[in-house]
């Protein structure tokens, strides 16, 4: 093997313990190929020095016969996810130079594990955008480019960094969190395998919080098979969250080769939406195709409030994150701006601190919180979740998984989309639906747009069946056999 | 007694409504697992989800829900099989995560009811709410320096139990009253300790005036009054302003004020710059509460005897009046003491020396009746004395004056001293010879009709005896010889 | 759906977050429009739904009363703007 950063984690495992390669070995060749690639701006702090020393200590106990499950493999975390006495600044300037004083449940889970992080990946604001061009660390830039086009494109958002960098080999596989999105679309725009799990699955403690009743941390990789060991990692009842779910946790890649013969796969009519990508229909009706030939059956399904999951959308995660958001206040951590007295010291504290998507977002939470417009909106959105909610409860009577397009389109260039926030956020279109009813999902890359870059499909699952989910998406991954590779992800020398 | 102030205009009532919070008794808080203990260095019991810190997510103590419900059970209230924790949404440095959370619109427990004891025996009932359970907030101090104030959250995150009353009460005693018996309550359950001073356990208080049968007025509502005393006069300083303001033309605004303990008065916090606009919204981080029935009644099961049935108890089995039982039920150490004080004894005396002598002694040398040198078993045997006529209720006194110096048995004192009542007619009888020798001009004047004589000579034989001699025995003995 | 200026400045006053002049216009456009979005939910029938809060169905984990946490002063101060003797310090809060 001439370059460390083409294994898949699966892969990398099985040399390591065959002592083909070492830890630290692995690790270095990440950290160089991370160095190559600083111009996407995948990382807000690296930890490359703690990396080397923690991939000496992994080689220590391959040596020994001790090792752990994912030991020593190099991966990016969301810098959503507090890390003790780390940096973590969930990509705002509110937070700049915060160190939590404890660790997050999933980061945890993962570094007990073995994993080594490489650096905090870079996101969108407090996780909100579906473009990380609202971070307050810069933009990320996707490492895809269009064909014989030079322009930037965007990674897909929030979880832009972690997404690019699993997609430019800088990092093995990476953390997420998924609120509308964030995990299965950028995934898409950067051709790589993303899953939201149910909500529930992973602990929510540590993790920055933006809308906590549909926050959710996932990981990224390169293929189906990685999602799954990072997913048995990061998963699992924790009681220091109320909302996570005390069920055990299977191994996830136990199942994958058990195939779809069997399973029926629910095609739901309303994601046949207006103004989609043409080519994503295309691939749809490809991956739709494909899971037949692999014996799956194929039914259509209805989910009739899906036209206003988006809508639903934008009442609760700004209602919450307005909320949410109160704790930046310039008194405890973080930023804080000196004003004439203390109410002008927290408004230019938060406006300081704050970028505009967030701003408008805590301004529209607030909003609809606010008296006389509760019922109006807030209680009328948790209504319509509900309706939302019961779709995917009644579409699971008549199928195993539902497949959809992931994203409207493939990744677009920075600065396009961003006349009007309204027209942005159509980019969760296809994902914020199961978001708000807890459903989990995941992005598998498929194929190329013409203009060659990555189009990714979504498989939505039943509550806490990541594994059927799991079964699918190894098959697609089978059957679409999608090996292409962004080319010009480091800058020429 | 109808509280009636009087106006210019004529009579006034006032009414009054109570919002107690009470610090649930736990060794935790509410939702993290700092220590809720009182007291502690600046921010030495702050866990990161006290502070608000990023990710930090609430996870609630079981015990509090336990005594949130006990407490329920205790105030005759419905318990709620199901509610809910919204985020009361406001800014202020001492609040870290920008919002408390805290029971609106489901709260765990529903009406409810207490009976309150008039000085003048006479029994209310005043209506409970709700009772929900909610974070406390942290301290803020701003004597500490010219332009800036000191925030300690050791207390944010403790777990109080908002207790809200119907506005029943119609005058600072009752209030007191209703005070009293709430701390009396929770006391009693073990769920909170009712140490006003120490802030376990504060009032808010809603005051409004309007002519007797006329609608309700608007209320203001006085923040944090933390005694008893503080409660009955910022109600009567209030609704005396009230008045005053309604009289001279002008008009209650609804607000929220401040009383002040060294004056007596009560002023207007400066008004908030903005309309409080909370936002109430469940809180997405927890689950609805949910409490089964057998939950429930498995707390109904260990619950104690509680004053109100205590003080029923009292005036059946012992014929004691409702005042001298609600004295002794008032609080629980001083029910228990009389309850052990009284196995055997006459009950009704063991209730006036407990009540009288006995707390008279503690509160001069202030001390709790836990810290008393008289132990119950003490007291008892000291009424037994006087029952069996061993000692008399004169001597008793002296007794107990040295029981509560030394702490010893009386039967030790009454042997050691010799106080023993003499009940020998044959001694009392010459005692009583030689006062009437003693005194002929006295005697004469009795014979004469001057009745209120025989307490001269009751008293002059009792004297001469040491105040040993039985007056009873005194007494027979004393007519039968001035008859002669 | 629209809203005007002034409630822009209202919500912005209870977020405590400055906004200028010119941004509460921009903030009045934008708002607006996601607002204008937001409105279509009316068309939807909710008659007798009860609200959805969480998609989690399952008892709430009660925890021991148990200290388990605090008595880390200086882990809770050390990401303070300004601190003193133990405590946070913000500039004076006038009551």
């Amino acid at each position: 093997m001439t370059n460390l950063t083409n294994h898949t984690i699966a892969s990398a495992l099985a040399g390591l313990k065959k002592k083909e390669f070492t830890a630290v070995e692995l690790v270095d060749a990440h950290i160089k190929a991370s160095e190559a690639a600083r111009h996407l701006n995948c990382y807000i702090t690296e930890t490359f020095d703690t990396a080397r020393e923690q991939a000496k200590a992994a080689d220590e106990r391959y040596a020994k016969g001790v090792a752990l499950p994912l030991d020593g493999i190099p991966i990016a975390m969301k810098d959503l996810f507090c890390t003790e006495g780390v940096q973590t600044t969930a990509a705002s300037r509110i937070l700049e130079g915060f160190k939590p004083p404890y660790e997050s449940t999933v980061s945890g889970n993962l570094k007990k594990d073995g994993t080594i992080t490489l650096g905090k990946a870079n996101l969108d604001e407090f996780a909100m955008g579906s473009s990380n061009t609202t971070s307050g660390y810069g933009n990320v830039i996707n490492p895809w480019k269009r064909k014989g086009d030079n322009k930037d494109l965007v990674p897909g958002g929030s979880s832009g960094g972690s997404a690019a960098a699993v997609s430019a080999r800088i990092a093995m596989g990476a953390t997420g969190t998924d609120t509308g999105g964030s995990i299965r679309q950028p995934a898409a725009f950067c051709g790589i395998t993303g899953i939201k799990p149910t909500y529930g699955r992973c602990s929510r403690f540590g993790i920055v919080a933006f809308a906590s009743s549909l926050d959710q941390a996932g990981p990224f990789a390169r293929n189906t098979e990685d999602c799954a060991l990072l997913l048995k990692s990061m998963a699992g009842w924790d009681p220091k969250d109320s909302t996570s779910v005390n069920r055990p946790v299977p191994d996830y890649t136990a199942q994958l080769k058990a195939g779809v013969k069997g399973l029926k796969v629910g095609v739901p009519k309303e994601y046949r939406i207006d103004g989609t990508n043409p080519e994503i229909l295309e691939m749809w009706d490809k991956g739709v195709q494909m899971l037949k030939d692999a014996g799956a059956e194929i039914v259509s399904v209805s989910l009739p409030h899906t036209a206003y999951a988006l809508q639903t959308y934008y009442v609760i995660a700004p209602a919450e994150c307005s909320s949410n958001l109160a704790r930046y206040d310039g008194v405890r951590f973080g930023k804080r701006v000196e004003g004439d007295n203390l109410i002008d010291t927290y408004e230019k504290t938060r406006a300081a601190g704050f970028g505009k998507e967030v701003r408008r977002r805590i301004l529209i939470g607030t909003y609809v919180l606010s008296a006389g417009y509760y019922d109006a909106y807030y209680n009328k959105a948790r209504k319509v979740r509900k309706l939302i909610w019961q779709d995917f409860v009644n579409a699971y009577q008549k199928c195993d998984v539902l497949l959809t397009p992931t994203a409207p389109t493939p990744a677009f260039a920075i600065g396009e989309n961003t006349q009007d926030p309204v027209t942005m956020y159509l980019n969760d279109i296809f994902t914020i639906p199961a978001s708000m009813a807890g459903m989990p999902g995941m992005s598998i890359p498929v194929g190329l747009s013409a203009d060659g870059l990555p189009l990714g499909l979504q498989l939505l699952g039943k509550p806490f069946d990541e594994e059927t989910m799991f079964r699918v998406s190894q098959t697609l991954e089978d059957a679409a056999q999608f090996t292409a590779v962004p080319s010009n992800f480091v800058k020429a020398a | 007694m109808t509280y009636i102030l009087k106006g210019e205009t004529g009579d006034w009532e006032t009414v009054i409504g109570l919002e107690v919070h009470a610090q649930v008794l736990t060794k935790s808080k509410l939702f993290s697992g700092a220590s809720a203990d009182f007291g502690a260095a600046p921010n030495s019991q702050v866990s990161p989800i006290d502070a608000g810190m990023p990710g930090m997510l609430p996870v609630i103590n079981k015990e509090c829900v336990t005594k949130a419900v006990l407490t329920g059970l205790g105030l005759n209230a419905v318990i709620n099989n199901v509610s809910v924790f919204e985020r009361k949404n406001y800014f202020y440095p001492d609040l870290p995560q920008g919002y408390q959370i805290s029971q609106y619109q489901h709260p765990i427990v529903g009406n409810g009811e207490i009976e309150i004891d008039l000085a003048d025996g006479t029994v209310k009932v005043i209506g409970i709410e709700r009772l929900h359970l909610e974070q406390d907030a942290g301290k803020s101090l701003h004597d500490q320096h010219p332009q800036k104030s000191y925030v300690d959250l050791n207390r944010s995150g403790n777990p109080l139990m908002e207790i809200v009353s119907k506005p029943d009460m119609r005058s600072p005693e009752e209030a007191g009253a209703y005070v009293t018996k709430l701390r009396a309550i929770v006391r009693y359950l073990g769920t909170c300790d009712g140490n006003m001073d120490e802030g376990s356990m504060r009032c808010d208080v809603n005051v409004s005036v309007r002519k007797f049968g006329a609608e309700l007025g608007t209320r203001c509502e006085i923040k944090n009054v933390n005694s008893v005393r503080f409660v009955q006069q910022a109600i009567e300083y209030e609704a005396r302003r009230q008045i005053e303001v309604i009289e001279s033309g002008g008009k209650i605004v609804q607000e929220t004020r401040l009383f002040d303990t060294k004056q007596g008065t009560t002023r207007s916090m400066r008004s908030k710059e903005d309309a409080h606009d909370y936002r109430y919204f469940p809180d997405p981080d927890l689950l609805p509460l949910t409490v089964a029935n057998d939950f429930i009644d498995d707390i109904r099961k260990t619950m104690p005897e509680l004053p109100d049935a205590k003080k029923h108890r009292f005036i059946k089995d012992f014929g004691m009046s409702v005042q001298d039982a609600s004295v002794l039920v008032q609080e629980k150490d001083r029910a228990e003491y009389f309850e052990k004080a009284a196995e055997g004894r006459d009950a009704k005396l063991v209730a006036n020396w407990l009540t009288t002598e006995l707390l008279g002694a503690l509160n001069k040398g202030e001390k709790t009746l836990r810290e008393s040198p008289v132990k119950a078993s003490q007291l008892g045997a000291l009424v037994g004395l006087i029952s069996d006529n061993t000692i008399s209720g004169r001597i008793a006194k002296e007794v107990f004056a040295e029981m509560f110096v030394s702490g010893k048995d009386p039967g030790v004192i009454v042997e050691e001293k010799g106080l023993k009542q003499v009940t020998d007619t044959g001694a009392i009888e010459k005692i009583v010879a030689e006062v009437v020798a003693e005194n002929p001009d006295k005697v004469a004047e009795y014979k004469g009709g001057k009745d209120k004589l025989f307490g001269f000579f009751v008293g002059s034989v009792l004297k001469k005896s040491g105040g040993k001699a039985n007056p009873g025995i005194v007494n027979d003995l004393l007519k039968k010889k001035l008859e002669e | 759906m629209s809203i005007d200026k002034n409630t822009v400045t209202k919500i912005a006053r209870l977020a405590r977050i400055k906004v200028t002049e010119d941004e509460k216009e921009v903030l009045t456009k934008e708002l607006s429009s996601i607002l204008t979005m937001i409105a279509e939910l009316d068309k939807v029938n909710t008659d007798g739904v009860e609200p959805l809060t969480s998609v989690v169905q399952m008892q709430l984990f009660e925890r021991e009363d148990v200290v388990t946490d605090g008595a880390i002063q200086e882990k809770i101060l050390i990401n303070a703007p300004e601190q003193a003797a133990g405590f946070f310090v913000v500039p004076k809060v006038v009551e």
